[in-house]
């Protein structure tokens, strides 16, 4: 059996950014494992500019951004093998991939870091009345065989969601040549980023139906005509309120979920995000296994990703090199009122930086309102926000001397103020 | 009659307001007052997409535009670039198409293609 003092699931942004920032911190003996045949992960296909504001102060392309951190691991000689799939994790840590090469192999680990991204949520998981033609496909999946392969999967396109991903692709479709007839969102407002909604429909004259979803697919083996239906606050589509449009393909784009069977698998805690529950170093429940990026939880910038997957990479290499201590005493981190998940799920105080990251999202959008941080029902922190939205994830930095350590709860709500 | 945008040029998409004599409120940064005057008078948008390629590792080569265009230009651009095909290799940063319809502006490759 190999031996490996880290090894990584998933060389995308989280992916490299943790190796490296192991790396930096004394590790030598990494191990990344890729599953697809490049370095990168999603933002391979991400041909869009705007990565990188934050990080690099520069707007990229999601490949621009991906080589800056390909030549970043590869300065330091950090290995990584592509092409090579992990299909489980023992709870001794010991890491079974498979290849073309090797065959299966089993590498017994000191720490891991997951960073295996998300997945999207597909047909099934709606379930959409009526046939069940070809020309029903996810926004990720005509993204990736459009920017990878060059092949457009339709002429005349529906969009079911506003997620980033749709949005993107309507605009990517646009020019291509598609007609997109436009969005249905099921929520009376957008889940994409506002920038998108301007730059990728606005621009496009696309119209954004929201309160809307499709409520029928018609086609015989290939996709003809679909049917969307305004609905009421139960969801429910609302009969006599149908619009008709015929397409040759309805794109997906319905949300995106952590990919992280293998650490439930393995019995890792969960947390509301559907990620493995974390402590602020970004440690699991099962001691020296790592959780990053958007296996974690979604993220909409890769800044915050990146940011996020270092810390994951220096604490596996304090972990390996025994400098990351574990204390019985944990502060509980909940979401109250109005929000949909706090990362982390954990505080451990004694191990904790002066400042301490919250990451949330709100359930709704909301105007003119507060955000509270309570600990033990105490009100610690309150920030006001004028508008805040569920489609962009919000950080707040607590600083530790607000926290005493012991057994608590902390926690984060919202409250709207009342007009005046 | 003051006008409300978006800013489109970092995730934070700042909500702008913007008035006759193009002052703008609403920025969290300079960048964003600079969007709504150039929005507001001549809009832009950089052009992403792909060219055809022949390679061993991919069928496609992602191409940007390095600069904005005016956002008028950006289907006659499109025709440019489903016209163009490269042979690899391609570095990161070459230019593929210099000029591209008379904007001054070149299209420049964004991922190094070894074959
Ligand atoms: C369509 C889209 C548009 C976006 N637009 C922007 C934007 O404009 N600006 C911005 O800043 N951010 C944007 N983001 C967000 C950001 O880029 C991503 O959240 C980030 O790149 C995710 O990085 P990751 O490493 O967590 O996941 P990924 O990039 O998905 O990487 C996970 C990797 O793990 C591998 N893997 C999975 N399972 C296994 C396994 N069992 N064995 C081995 N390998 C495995 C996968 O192949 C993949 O390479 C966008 C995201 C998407 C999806
Ligand atoms: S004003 Fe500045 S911070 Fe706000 S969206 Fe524009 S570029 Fe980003």
């Amino acid at each position: 059996m190999l031996n490996k003092d880290l090894v990584i699931i998933g060389g995308g942004s989280a992916g490299m950014a943790a190796a490296c920032s192991a790396y930096d911190n004394g590790l030598r003996d990494i191990l990344i494992l890729e599953k697809g045949p490049f370095l990168g992960g999603i933002l391979n296909q991400c041909i869009h500019n705007g990565f990188g504001l934050e990080y690099f102060k520069e707007e990229l392309t999601g490949p621009e951004f991906l080589t800056r951190f390909v030549k970043e691991t590869e300065k330091r000689g950090i290995e990584y093998k592509l092409n090579s799939f992990v299909t489980g994790i023992s709870p001794d840590k010991v890491v079974t991939y498979t290849n073309g090469e090797e065959g299966y192999v089993e590498v017994k680990a000191k720490a891991i870091v997951m960073a295996a991204g998300c997945y999207e949520r597909n047909a099934g998981a709606i379930g959409i009345p009526g046939d069940r033609p070809a020309g029903v496909i996810t926004a990720g999946q005509a993204q990736l065989y459009l920017n990878e392969y060059g092949y457009m999967v339709g002429k005349r396109v529906f969009i079911l969601g506003s997620g980033d991903i749709g949005l993107i692709m309507a605009r990517r479709m646009s020019l291509e040549g598609a007609k997109v007839l436009g969005v249905a969102e099921i929520m009376p407002y957008s889940n994409g980023l506002n920038r998108n909604i301007v730059q990728c429909l606005q621009d496009y004259d696309i119209p954004l139906y929201l309160s809307h979803t499709v409520s029928k697919v018609v086609g015989k083996g290939k996709l003809e005509r679909i049917e969307i239906s305004k609905v009421d606050e139960k969801m429910q589509a609302i009969p006599d309120t149908e619009i008709s449009f015929d397409v040759d393909t309805l794109l997906l784009s319905i949300g995106l979920i952590p990919n992280n069977a293998l650490l439930d698998n393995m019995g890792a805690a969960k947390s509301s995000t559907r990620g493995s529950s974390v402590n602020e170093h970004m440690e699991t429940s099962i001691e020296g296994v790592f959780s990053c990026g958007n296996v974690l939880h979604v993220h909409d910038l890769v800044d915050k990703v990146v940011q996020e997957a270092a810390v994951a990479g220096k604490s596996a290499a304090l972990y390996v090199q025994g400098k990351l201590p574990t204390h019985e005493e944990v502060i509980n981190c909940v979401n109250g009122e109005g929000i949909g998940y706090v990362v982390p799920s954990r505080i451990d105080l004694d191990n904790a930086e002066d400042n301490i990251e919250l990451k949330f999202r709100v359930r709704k959008p909301t105007k003119n309102c507060d955000i509270y941080v309570e600990y033990n029902g105490e009100v610690i922190k309150k920030a006001y926000k004028n508008v805040i939205i569920p489609s962009e994830m919000e950080i707040m930095k607590l600083p530790k001397n607000l926290l005493v350590s012991g057994n608590g709860t902390l926690s984060v709500s919202l409250k709207v103020r009342e007009a005046k | 009659m003051n006008k409300e945008l978006i800013c489109i040029v970092c995730p934070n998409g700042c909500r702008l307001t913007v008035d006759e004599n193009l002052n703008v409120i609403g920025n969290k940064c300079p960048r964003g007052a600079t969007y709504a005057k150039q929005e507001l008078t001549n809009p832009t948008r950089v052009l992403t997409s792909t060219v055809k390629i022949e390679s061993k590792e991919l069928g496609v080569l992602p191409v940007k535009t390095a600069n904005p265009i005016p956002k008028g230009k950006l289907f006659d651009a499109m025709k440019v670039v489903n016209s163009i095909k490269v042979k690899a290799p391609v570095e990161l940063g070459q230019v593929i198409y210099k000029d591209i319809c008379g904007t001054g502006v070149d299209l420049v490759a964004c991922r190094t293609i070894k074959e």
